[in-house]
């Protein structure tokens, strides 16, 4: 590879990575506006015109905040824990083709890399709550770890449909083979298992355990202050965009759609609709019981998602 | 030195110098964070050897699911208690003796590998071509279809033993 073209990939990443902070700044904005009018409140009103400028006061505000550390806080821990989940649900962006042909690195394993990348997000929840040396941190990371153990087999089972229904772990390949009809008619039961599983594994309503305002303060995020806390919030809605990019690529058809628009708007659209069913369903329902929440995802997704495995495998042979 | 010896030797020497972190630490979380930092440094040397499927699987099975659940037992029984103590179990010569005989035998062999070993079929660029996903998979399959099946046996086996040991006894 020649220096020009590592050059080339570097600033094609700075311009990816900079669209989606200023996606995520506003997708903050946008999710409180939904879900205020939903309660028939308006949400931000006061920062600029129906508070447009709402995400930006308060990334100043967050930036300019005193930095707490908790006096008995495993101090390096405590500082690389954010960091890990920023950097995990960044990483995930590069390997999403997001129009025809185009994706930061098109990995023949794409959707192992993105798996491999959930899983180390996760240890910015496990090791923040850990190192914060507080019981509410301590048990909204305890919640995190037995959550991702029950949770990710099933995701990574959802997905072995999908590979077999296209013969390839490359992303792009997946949305070709979604020519014809989109994966999620062909594989509804992956879909459904699919979905609740992001939801646990982006910790968000109905399964944001680890959080849990009501019980644990505000879990394995109570002792951070200032821009760490800004880096986990960060971290939360990047994972919310990476996730809902993958559930697009794999089951909606992508990038694909009526020529009357270009497949990056397609694909666009397809992620806010997605991101708007985030907010539907925190607005609509609540919170999971702990062990009814390890029960769904033993009991109920991971046999339900091998026997959509066998089930297509089948379906693949005759 | 060429790129790839830089490359083959910071990961060699990080994954030893880690392997001796993990050991030495005294909290044990520390410990499982630097086998973290270790299997990724692993999963980088698989990469380096066109091995992408193992690497990826590497941080997926052991990073995702298996480091956590250590995590998770760690945490849930509160080792940090156990800090002050005598580190080494009481048997600690024995497992002396065993390292040192390892030692003698890893030496031994040292002068006896060949470097490198002539090529098979499966080639870097035969399994460029076809992906290293799919070269996996058909050799896995076919070839080695027997041991592949016998291991999972033996996981089950696990599986069954470990529930039944958990399981309350009915009287």
């Amino acid at each position: 590879m020649s220096a020009a073209e590592m050059i080339g990939i570097f600033i094609e990443t700075l311009i990816v990575v900079s669209i989606l902070m200023l996606h995520v700044s506003y997708v903050v904005y946008f999710e409180r506006k939904v879900i205020g009018h939903m309660q028939c409140r308006m949400g931000p009103m006061r920062v600029g015109w129906h508070g447009l400028l709402q995400p930006i006061a308060d990334a100043i505000k967050l930036f300019f905040k005193e930095d707490i550390i908790p006096s008995q806080a495993d101090k390096p821990i405590f500082y690389v824990a954010p960091l890990i989940g920023v950097l995990a649900a960044l990483g995930s962006v590069a390997v999403i083709p997001m129009w025809e042909g185009f994706s930061i690195a098109n990995l023949n394993i794409g959707i192992l890399y993105i798996l491999a990348l959930s899983s180390v997000g996760s240890y910015a929840v496990i090791l923040g709550g850990w190192a914060s040396n507080s019981k509410y941190s301590f048990l909204g990371g305890l919640r995190s770890a037995a959550q991702v153990i029950s949770y990710e087999i099933a995701m990574g089972l959802s997905l072995v449909g999908v590979m077999l229904m296209s013969g390839s772990a490359n992303l792009s390949d997946i949305v070709h083979a979604q020519a014809g009809h989109w994966f999620i008619f062909t594989q509804p039961v992956a879909f459904f298992v699919f979905v609740i599983a992001i939801f646990a594994e982006t910790n968000r309503v109905p399964f944001d355990m680890p959080e849990a305002e009501t019980e644990l303060v505000a879990g394995y995020a109570t002792e951070y202050s200032g821009i760490r806390f800004g880096l986990f919030f960060m971290a939360e809605y990047a994972g919310m965009f990476v996730m809902s990019a993958f559930a697009v690529t794999c089951f909606l058809g992508g990038w694909s759609g009526p020529a009357f628009l270009p497949g990056f708007v397609w694909f666009i659209l397809k992620v806010y609709a997605f991101i708007f069913l985030y907010f539907w369903i925190r607005a609509t329902l609540p919170r999971y019981r702990y062990d009814q929440l390890m029960g769904l995802g033993w009991k109920l997704f991971i046999p339900l998602a091998l026997a959509n495995v066998v089930f297509t495998a089948l379906m693949k042979i005759l | 030195m060429t790129l790839q010896q830089i490359y083959f030797g910071y990961f060699a020497t990080m994954m030893t110098i880690i392997s001796l972190l993990v050991v030495s630490r005294k909290n044990p979380v520390h410990s499982v964070l630097w086998m973290l930092v270790l299997f990724v440094h692993m999963a980088g040397l698989y990469l380096f050897l066109n091995a992408e499927f193992l690497a990826a699987v590497q941080i997926i099975v052991y990073a995702g699911a298996i480091m956590v659940l250590f995590l998770f037992v760690i945490m849930l029984l509160n080792l940090r208690k156990e800090e002050k103590e005598f580190r080494l179990q009481k048997q600690w010569p024995v497992s002396a003796v065993t390292a040192v005989l390892f030692l003698v035998v890893l030496v031994s062999i040292l002068g006896k590998i060949t470097v490198l070993p002539e090529l098979g079929e499966y080639s870097i660029d035969m399994i460029n071509a076809q992906g290293s996903l799919m070269t996996i998979g058909n050799v896995l399959y076919t070839k080695y279809l027997l041991p592949f099946e016998i291991a999972s046996v033996l996981l089950l086996v696990a599986i069954v033993g470990a529930v039944v040991l958990a399981k309350k006894r009915i009287e």
